[in-house]
């Protein structure tokens, strides 16, 4: 799958495999419907663009997301259909592609189990909350991290038509674009997301999101701590 | 050194005379410990489930009564559950009378097909959630163990438990229904030995697992099992406590410490692959499988700290 998938996401663009893109998971993938991963390579300048691929899953592009004004960092929680490697591939502005990953041992059915929310019946009484909060970093960065209430149907359910967040853009207060994601259902139900923008004490940011049906989705998240985060990379 | 084929011979003979006396069955090797009277401890190997130890990771115990043996707990597959027996019938010289299983874990009680159901004893609410996970957690089984799992079906246990004792020609056993590591934990305490058999509530320098587990209800057992008169411990997973407090003790410092740990990672805006590589405290260093246990209990327990915490920032127009 590799091979095809490179031919499609790469084109003739120069791939070379560099162990500076982090690729950071937990050793056992404890659920396969909500998996956590770290793309960081902010030991690379000049990153412009983030993916985080899924080898063998059905959906195999989770996230495509363009730190404008942000460090290239992203987290979130994905799903795994089956033992799959999961990458990360960041591209430098030349158009080259620096490549990362590694194998996952899961059990399967994460993109063709139904959600929980469908299960339980409730996806539509909750359909776009939004919980989070931002924290001043060091180097004029601030930690921004986002749930969203969301199905994230799959289309691979019985009955179930695909539907899930696709865009999702971070702006500061002057409504300056500091980053902006594609987003497909391979990212697990109710997405959360964790991105580290240029913001300082005091700021305020707003979340833009879309969905496959048009439905838009809007946060604002103020900066609710004003000392440096403790923990964290 | 040349071996001659006779030499060789010879060598594989006396393997297998040593092998009949710690008696092997199968491939799981099943060694009871005498801890107390009329009762032995098979330790389970302080390790995750893996292909190399077949699953046998939990405490298995045997107790001797006059009217038959007594088992805790029977392990993971089929084939541990016939080897289990065999030793411990050869142990007691009379026939396995009693299973009990103390929670809904596969580890635990999977093994209870190689018994007749009628004499497997369950708590109520813990065979309510093996008919609703057991198939899931034995397909998990298969999944990761393959052959060591051959022939091994979801049987449910065919006797309920309700009474708080149960006699066997004159031993008597209290057991206890608790709660917090699953939805219904047994415990058990055999007053002849003074023994406590802690189920999976106890663990003992092997990393505690949540993935079934409500922290303030496992808070309150273990507050009672401490209260309750008894001896040593023999925990659901590593090294039995002969003084009887430790295990408890360091059981509920782990379960506090991951609470808090984990709250305030969630308050510090810590992502859920950082918080599975949060620093552990020293005092833990003799825990088996801590990082792969907290790893696990992100994966259980962060979400509902996220949204509970997380402030809602939604704006709706």
């Amino acid at each position: 799958m590799w091979a095809a998938h490179a031919r499609t996401l790469f084109g003739d663009d120069p791939v070379r495999f560099d162990p500076r893109v982090k690729v950071v998971f937990p050793m056992i993938a404890e659920n396969q419907r909500a998996f956590p991963v770290v793309i960081d390579a902010r030991a690379i300048a000049g990153v412009v663009r983030m993916l985080l691929l899924v080898d063998l899953n059905p959906i195999p592009v989770a996230i495509d997301y363009r730190p404008v004004h942000a460090a290239p960092y992203v987290a979130t929680r994905i799903k795994l259909d089956q033992r799959t490697p999961v990458r990360g591939a960041v591209q430098l502005a030349s158009g080259a592609w620096l490549v990362s990953g590694g194998w996952v041992d899961a059990a399967g059915g994460g993109c063709s189990a139904p959600p929980v929310s469908r299960v339980k019946g409730d996806w539509a009484q909750h359909l776009g909350e939004m919980r989070g909060e931002a924290w001043p970093m060091a180097g004029g960065l601030a930690r921004l991290r986002l749930h969203v209430r969301h199905p994230m149907d799959t289309g691979l359910v019985d009955n179930i038509a695909t539907y899930h967040l696709e865009a999702l853009r971070v702006k500061d207060a002057g409504g300056r674009m500091l980053g902006e994601m594609d987003i497909w259902a391979a990212v697990a139900e109710d997405p959360a997301i964790t991105l580290m923008v240029e913001g300082g004490a005091g700021d305020a940011f707003t979340v833009e999101a879309r969905d496959t049906n048009g439905r838009d989705y809007r946060a604002l998240l103020p900066m609710a701590r004003q000392s440096p985060m403790p923990g964290g990379r | 050194m040349i071996l001659s084929r006779r030499s060789l011979l010879g060598g594989v003979a006396a393997l297998g005379a040593l092998a009949s006396k710690p008696a092997r069955a199968a491939d799981y090797a099943i060694m009871p410990e005498p801890i107390g009277e009329g009762l032995w401890l098979v330790r389970g190997a302080d390790a995750p489930i893996a292909a190399d130890n077949g699953g046998a990771i939990a405490n298995i115990a045997i107790i001797a009564t006059p009217a038959g043996t007594l088992l805790w707990d029977c392990g993971p597959s089929i084939r541990y559950a016939r080897a289990l027996r065999q030793v411990a019938e050869q142990l007691t010289g009379k026939p396995v009378v009693r299973v009990y299983v103390s929670h809904l874990h596969p580890d635990h009680g999977l093994g209870l097909a190689a018994f007749d159901p009628a004499i497997v004893a369950a708590l109520p609410g813990t065979i309510d959630a093996l008919r609703a996970q057991g198939q899931g957690y034995a397909d998990g089984m298969y999944r990761l163990l393959g052959d060591w799992m051959r022939g091994t079906d979801l049987v449910l246990p065919g006797r309920t438990i309700v009474a708080a004792e149960e006699a066997f020609g004159g031993r008597t056993l209290r057991l206890l229904a608790l709660s917090g590591h699953s939805a219904a934990d047994l415990a058990l305490i055999d007053p002849q030995s003074g023994l406590l058999l802690g189920g999976d509530l106890v663990f003992h320098d092997r990393a505690p697992s949540t993935p079934t587990a409500d922290l303030g209800t496992w808070r309150a057992s273990l507050d009672r099992l401490k209260a309750l008169p008894h001896g040593g411990v023999v925990p659901g997973h590593g090294p039995f406590d002969p003084g009887g407090r430790a295990a408890i003790d360091q059981t509920r410092d782990w379960i506090d410490w991951l609470d808090a740990t984990l709250t305030q990672a969630v308050r510090d805006g810590i992502d859920m692959v950082e918080a599975g590589e949060i620093a552990i405290p020293g005092r833990f260093a003799t825990m088996a499988a801590a990082r792969y246990e907290v790893q696990r209990s992100v994966a259980h327990l962060y979400p509902a700290l996220e949204a509970a915490l997380l402030p809602r920032v939604d704006v709706r127009d």
